[in-house]
């Protein structure tokens, strides 16, 4: 299982994939997983790759081989949609963050970001789904539920691996969020 | 117990399981992260030295008086601490000492794409490259041991990939190593000529030792499947030819210098073709081909860039997936909202001023729209380059300014401003103290106080150092507060001699409140002076200027910027 996750540097993508990294541990599978660290973290576009399987070599994904991409923000969607295999699913959320050409108005956020995506799409609303459990930044557990459901993992499992990852004080919110992202 | 470990955890982990008692480093991505992990272990000291070369230093002095010492940095960092590399090459160890470099093919956040090898070469220092993270453990015990057998300095060479992916690895108890007693012994560690000259030989016997022995090493590999291809690879590289032809021999290299010759003639004998595939400089090829052995590399593979399993599939089977990339519009990095820079690279915009740049976030000072900075070379830089600028055209200091951060200033920059003074230059330094190491991930540094540890210790008074070293005049400033800092900007500029202006305000990601944000009022006239700041926070929309809350963090720039009143407090509104 090949995974993308994209992002804009800040919105917390290393967190999900070290989750991710911890539900395979968990479950015995081979995983590796590979981050962007320093300059481009910095409000810069970013992404990390998790790969959980057997006999696993590269721990970079390549373009056009990975079952899913789940991208935090729509722009970053498109920008990494080609490293989807034919059937692969696109899960993104629909917050939207301008990026600087764009917000200097050297060039237009698209507004045909849907239509173009790969037709195996799912968007939640991640950003709202997580201000409705108590926190804007928990959009993160959002996306691992809406993950969880589409690539019919082990729920139970998936929530501890979670719940192990976080500090304490924030579970009670996480917990929500992962829920909602579930059932979204 | 097994566990998923960041390679530079991994580097960490086999440097604590080997008995390391000092451990040193300059931080610098992607290295960062293995002595911030070692400075976890209570066994370990630890330490951010001012720069690589002290880290270096004292990482030998640590070595020849008897304890395990890793020492870590970027590539780059090991230019600053090569005069100690290749002499200790000289003076060999007494505890076993490694050098841990991270090299950064693609350049992920680094201003070149140099490769180690070729230093450790110049430096004839053995160099060890682990694949992934358990590599990575097992290959940093390893190195102690060689160093300490061979009398050596050992590199431990990392790539991004490798030091900032994840893979598992088997975790083993430490091993307690005693102080090896320290003996007086001029002959070996006084390198002056007659000394020198007698070490030069050891050190050209031990390489041909080494690279004998290395011959029947495990960590060199054959391993045999196709007799038509057969593939010599090594670190991380080696990962992605097992996935890209995984019918293909290939040798994988664990010393990747100096190489184990009759392992790779053997090798070599008993395929149809052999291919060196290595990411940046044909350092194994070029080894190979000197030693008459006929190897194909460079002339397939580029020197740019790190590879991946697309890249190697293509080149070797014409075969890779068909994608296209979508055309978007692009999202460098930027200065986050609040950023004490941004009041800083928007004022030397605005005064039209040459700004000598130098490395850390501020970097991002050149992106647009501030696009305030004119260059970047190397840590400390600007105010050498400032200090050229005034010597090669006596009018330009009126309008030339150099910028460098604390950590950076502290590192390679105030050597600067003594040569500044020293021969009379005209230069404007602006020292831009956020009380840390940004880029890296927020690091102490002597400018603030704190040691790795977090423990308190005494704070470097840079006032006191600038006025110290000969600085006409020393002014700290508040970079939220635009009209002042412009006004010491000019003053400066108007000096004879060396000015220093110290722009103090903490990285904004140290504080962490909880802000209600900006917004824009009807006052608003849509003339956009605000977007000259760069803020991500900011954009224009079709309906005019919006403020995004969540990232807004009531710097105030905006509200200075603006001339209609146009942007409030939440609160004021």
């Amino acid at each position: 299982m090949d995974i993308l996750i994209a992002g804009v540097g800040g919105q917390g993508t290393l967190l999900a994939s070290r989750v991710l990294g911890k539900y395979a541990l968990d479950n015995g599978l081979d995983c590796k997983l590979s981050e962007v660290h320093g300059m481009s973290q910095r409000g810069g576009s970013v992404i990390t790759f998790v790969r959980i399987g057997k006999d696993i070599y590269s721990p970079v994904i390549d373009t056009g081989c990975a079952d899913m991409v789940i991208a935090f923000e729509k722009l970053e969607a498109l920008r990494y949609a080609h490293y989807l295999k034919e059937d692969g699913i696109m899960l993104y959320s629909s917050q939207e963050i301008m990026p600087m050409p764009v917000v200097t108005g050297v060039c237009k956020y698209p507004t045909d970001i849907e239509e173009r995506l790969p037709k195996n799409k799912h968007a939640v609303d991640a950003l709202k789904l997580a201000e409705k459990a108590g926190n804007s930044k928990a959009a993160n557990s959002v996306m691992l539920g809406a993950l969880t459901k589409l690539m019919k993992l082990d729920k139970e499992k998936m929530r501890k691996a979670l719940m192990e990852s976080i500090p304490q004080k924030l579970s009670e919110i996480n917990e929500k969020a992962f829920e909602y992202g579930y059932n979204a | 117990m097994k566990k998923l470990l960041l390679g530079d955890f991994a580097v960490a982990r086999g440097a604590y399981e080997a008995g390391v008692r000092v451990a040193t480093a300059y931080p610098g991505t992607p290295s960062t992260e293995i002595t911030e992990e070692l400075s976890k272990y209570p066994e370990v000291y630890s330490e951010w030295s001012p720069n690589e070369k002290v880290a270096a230093e004292v990482a030998i002095g640590s070595s020849i008086h008897g304890a395990r010492t890793i020492v870590s940095m970027k590539h780059v960092g090991l230019n600053v601490a090569s005069d100690p590399l290749f002499t200790a090459a000289y003076t060999g160890v007494n505890g076993g000492l490694v050098f841990a470099v991270a090299d950064d093919p693609s350049m992920f956040s680094s201003q070149n794409e140099q490769d180690t090898r070729l230093i450790a070469r110049a430096a004839n220092i053995p160099v060890l490259e682990p694949s992934d993270s358990a590599e990575a453990k097992e290959f940093t015990v390893l190195a102690f041991e060689l160093s300490e057998k061979y009398d050596t300095p050992v590199i431990l060479r990392l790539t991004t990939r490798v030091a900032h992916s994840q893979s598992m690895v088997e975790l083993c108890d430490r091993e307690e190593k005693e102080l090896i007693p320290y003996e007086k012994n001029i002959g070996k560690y006084v390198m002056m000529p007659a000394n020198a000259i007698k070490r030069h030989v050891a050190v050209e016997e031990r390489l041909v030792k080494m690279s004998e022995d290395f011959n029947g090493m495990e960590i060199n590999r054959a391993e045999y499947r196709s007799k038509e291809l057969g593939i010599i690879t090594a670190g991380g590289v080696y990962q992605y030819v097992r996935e890209a032809v995984p019918e293909a021999s290939v040798l994988k290299l664990g010393t990747v210098y100096p190489l184990p010759y009759e392992k790779i003639k053997e090798f070599a004998g008993k395929v149809k073709r052999c291919i060196v595939v290595e990411e940046l400089e044909p350092h194994i090829e070029g080894l190979i081909k000197l030693h008459g052995i006929n190897v194909e590399g460079k002339n397939i593979f580029g020197r740019q860039g790190e590879f991946s399993v697309n890249i190697i599939r293509e080149k070797l089977t014409g075969k890779a997936p068909k994608t296209t990339k979508a055309d978007v519009p692009a999202r460098p990095p930027v200065l986050c909202a609040g950023c004490p820079h941004r009041g800083v690279f928007y004022t030397l915009k605005k005064m039209k001023l040459n700004v000598m740049g130098d490395i850390g976030c501020y970097t991002l000072g050149a992106i647009p729209p501030l696009g305030a900075i004119d260059t970047t070379v190397c840590m400390g830089a600007s105010i050498g380059m400032a200090i050229g600028a005034d010597k090669a055209d006596p009018e330009a200091h009126k309008k030339t300014v150099a910028v460098i951060g604390d950590s950076t200033f502290v590192h390679s920059g105030i050597t600067g401003l003594v040569d500044a003074v020293y021969n009379k230059a005209n230069v404007t330094v602006i020292i831009l103290d956020n009380r840390t190491t940004g880029m890296t991930g927020h690091q102490n540094n002597p400018a603030n106080g704190k040691r790795i540890t977090g423990e308190a210790t005494y704070e470097l008074d840079l006032t006191a150092l600038c006025e110290a070293v000969g600085a006409r005049s020393v002014t700290t400033v508040d970079p939220y507060d635009l009209k002042e800092f412009e006004k010491a900007v000019k003053n400066a500029l108007e000096e004879e001699g060396a000015s220093v202006i110290i722009s103090k305000r903490p990285c904004v990601l140290l504080t962490k409140k909880l802000y209600k944000g900006f917004t824009v009022t009807d006052e608003c006239k849509n003339c956009k002076a605000c977007m000259k700041l760069g803020c991500p926070a900011i954009s224009s929309t079709e309906e005019g200027v919006k403020i995004d809350i969540s990232l807004c963090t009531e710097c105030g720039l905006c509200q200075k910027v603006c001339k209609f009143g146009a942007i409030k407090s939440r609160e004021d509104k």
